[in-house]
């Protein structure tokens, strides 16, 4: 065997990699419950990619075809159902878990320098998940697959000149229709695909070349023991990658409960509307984006303007991907943070789920109040955060990491 | 704290139930598609009264023979009028323009018509037809306001009529009383709720199964992560 190995690492540093990656990766010793959603990522990453491999073998991208094809999947291909609904539920737990994930890397200041490109990296997968998932998401054509889609690809249109002719681009027709079909199949199924693989991989790079950050924020590079290695670190490897099985095994115990159970998820993971065949006469009552769509669907709404409406739903993802230069605290984690920091993060997540409580619904004069102070407060953390984390009163960060 | 996390999960996940029901009060059924007897009696009814206008194109019929108890032979011989081969599709023979000249609208394939509309609507559609001369057929419905589809089953139900504050009484006699027609279409909804997603009986017969693996699972991992870590301080 060591031989064999020695053979190997002469011509490919499989053993470098194995170390750097995972037996010599430095971990701080305090992740919390926080810190299982990047592998758990990766598991759904994983999952979604082999489910969609199989998928691909029986599923017609045809608008005649097509929506025969998923109950044809769903029927009489042996454990279609399984693989379809793995894929379909699947799509929303990676929200679910990305987001969590997002959320982590905010309470603990993990986008702050050293780590920007990990969080500008990071921005870039979620950006392309949302993507990924947009035009997954007509390839059942169904009703609300097909006009989603039409409503998603019109707000191109509100882009000034050029913005009819570049809808019309990107349907390939005057409506959504066979053309967009096939192209959305394309760049769902490899595009896409490729372009995350390639994001993941410099996401982790870019980690792994900084180091983790953890709950206290402290920099344990700083403790070095006579070896060179962190005082407050363990191995990835074996250490984390047991602790991440046990986080695997809760989260798919939940996860096929949904599946088993409720694989709709009550009309938010596989909507009513959607097992009605797509008919480009016929409108549905209310068209309503997948669940991790509708907080920046009702910015959208919020607007009066379309063209600013559009700008305003672009802005609300591009203020993401300037939170380590917008955040001027010198402490990272939510720990050693001043109240201010606090109660704009509080204001921050109570505005985020009541923008995707209110995307979901319909748009009335209340509601679109709403929106609009929610919208609001949205945009004031980004903005007006490099002055409150200023004036912040935060507290003495300590030496070494917490634990136990 | 705890209660409120529940309500509110509970709301999250009945909105879009109640956003579908056009604002109708439904009547509620639980359905139960293990329930063979019910789905032979669904079936009977939906291949005598639904499927010489509504095909259930993603349905095979030797699928349906397996999954409701019933041999090949006995759905060729009661079950089968549309079609002679039995791992054919329940299809129809109507042609679409010929149906949309009739009915000005092509009767839609119900293969998963209970996933769109739900079981609770299909119950109260089913048993709402009233009386309405300004309609072509006849008839109008409470819970689909200006369908087109005429009241097939009134044999059974008779017929009903709306007074002006929308209550239902009943104008004419069926054959059946209200419970027995209830106890129809009872069936037929299950029937429905069935052929919409036949694989529902593996992927819940399936699902103890994954759950324990998961948990034994656990069982083995949990302490493998203690022993891992008894070294860490």
């Amino acid at each position: 065997m060591s031989s064999f190995m020695n053979w190997l690492d002469a011509r490919f540093p499989a053993s470098k990699m194995w170390k750097e990656h995972l037996s010599e990766y430095y971990a701080p010793k305090n992740f919390n419950f926080w810190y299982f959603f990047g592998s758990l990522a990766l598991l759904i990453l994983v999952m979604q990619i082999v489910t969609g491999i199989f998928l691909t073998m029986n599923y017609k991208p045809d608008a005649a075809t097509a929506f025969a094809s998923v109950e044809y999947i769903m029927r009489d291909v042996e454990w279609g159902w399984l693989i379809r609904y793995l894929h379909s539920t699947g799509a929303s737990a990676f929200f679910v878990v990305v987001y969590l994930h997002m959320f982590r890397g905010l309470i603990y200041g993990s986008y702050k320098q050293p780590r920007e490109l990990v969080w500008i990296f990071g921005m870039l997968i979620y950006l392309t998940l949302m993507a990924e998932a947009f035009m997954g998401y007509l390839l059942p054509w169904g009703q609300m697959s097909y006009w989603g889609a039409q409503v998603i690809i019109s707000l191109f249109g509100a882009i000034p000149v050029v913005g009819e002719q570049l809808a019309l681009w990107i349907r390939g027709d005057f409506v959504v229709a066979d053309a967009t079909l096939n192209r959305f199949f394309a760049f769902h199924v490899i595009a896409l695909p490729l372009v995350l693989l390639g994001l993941v991989v410099a996401h982790i790079i870019a980690l792994h070349e900084v180091g983790s950050n953890n709950p206290d924020g402290v920099e344990i590079k700083k403790n070095k023991d006579a070896n060179g290695k962190p005082v407050d670190g363990i191995p990835f490897h074996p250490y984390y990658t047991v602790k991440d099985i046990v986080g695997v095994i809760v989260f798919l115990f939940i996860f096929a409960l949904v599946l088993f159970y409720a694989p709709e998820g009550g009309g938010w993971f596989l909507e009513k509307d959607n097992f009605v065949p797509a008919d480009p006469l016929k409108t549905p009552e209310h068209i309503v984006p997948l669940w991790y769509f509708t907080p920046f669907y009702a910015i959208l709404r919020a607007v009066p303007d379309k063209l600013m409406g559009v700008i305003a739903m672009g802005g609300a993802i591009v203020f993401l991907f300037l939170l380590p230069w917008l955040d001027r605290s010198p402490v990272r984690s939510i720990r050693y943070r001043g109240p201010l920091f606090k109660i704009a993060l509080v204001l921050f997540i109570i505005s985020f789920l009541a923008l995707g409580y209110l995307g979901t619904q319909p748009a009335t004069t209340i509601y679109t109040m709403a929106a609009r102070v929610f919208s609001v407060i949205y945009f004031a953390f980004f903005i007006f955060m490099p002055i409150y984390t200023k004036l912040d009163k935060d507290k003495p960060v300590p030496e070494r990491v917490t634990f136990q | 704290m705890r209660s409120f996390i529940i309500a509110a999960i509970f709301a999250f996940f009945t909105l879009p139930a109640m956003a579908a029901s056009g604002g109708v009060e439904l009547d509620h059924v639980d359905i139960d598609i293990t329930d063979q007897a019910s789905l032979q009696r669904g079936a009977q009814t939906f291949v005598n009264y639904c499927l010489s206008c509504h095909s259930a194109s993603f349905m095979r019929y030797n699928r349906m023979a397996k999954d409701l108890g019933l041999s090949d032979d006995q759905v060729k011989d009661n079950l089968m009028f549309a079609s002679d081969k039995i791992g054919d599709t329940m299809t129809v023979a109507m042609r679409a323009e010929d149906a949309e000249k009739w009915f000005g609208v092509t009767p839609p394939d119900l293969s998963v018509i209970a996933r769109a509309r739900g079981t609770d609507w299909l119950y109260t559609y089913l048993r709402t037809f009233y009386l309405d001369d300004s309609r072509p057929m006849g008839t109008n419905n409470v819970a689909f306001k200006d369908v087109g589809m005429p009241h097939v089953l009134w044999e059974q139900q008779g017929y009903l009529a709306k007074d002006e504050h929308g209550e239902l009484s009943v104008a004419q006699k069926g054959d059946m009383t209200p419970h027995q027609y209830d106890q129809m279409t009872y069936d037929l909804v299950n029937f429905l709720a069935y052929i919409s997603e036949p694989s529902k009986l593996q992927r819940m017969a399936l699902a103890k199964w994954v759950l324990l693996y998961l948990f034994i699972f656990f069982l083995v991992a949990y302490p493998l992560k203690k022993a891992f870590w008894k070294d860490v301080h």
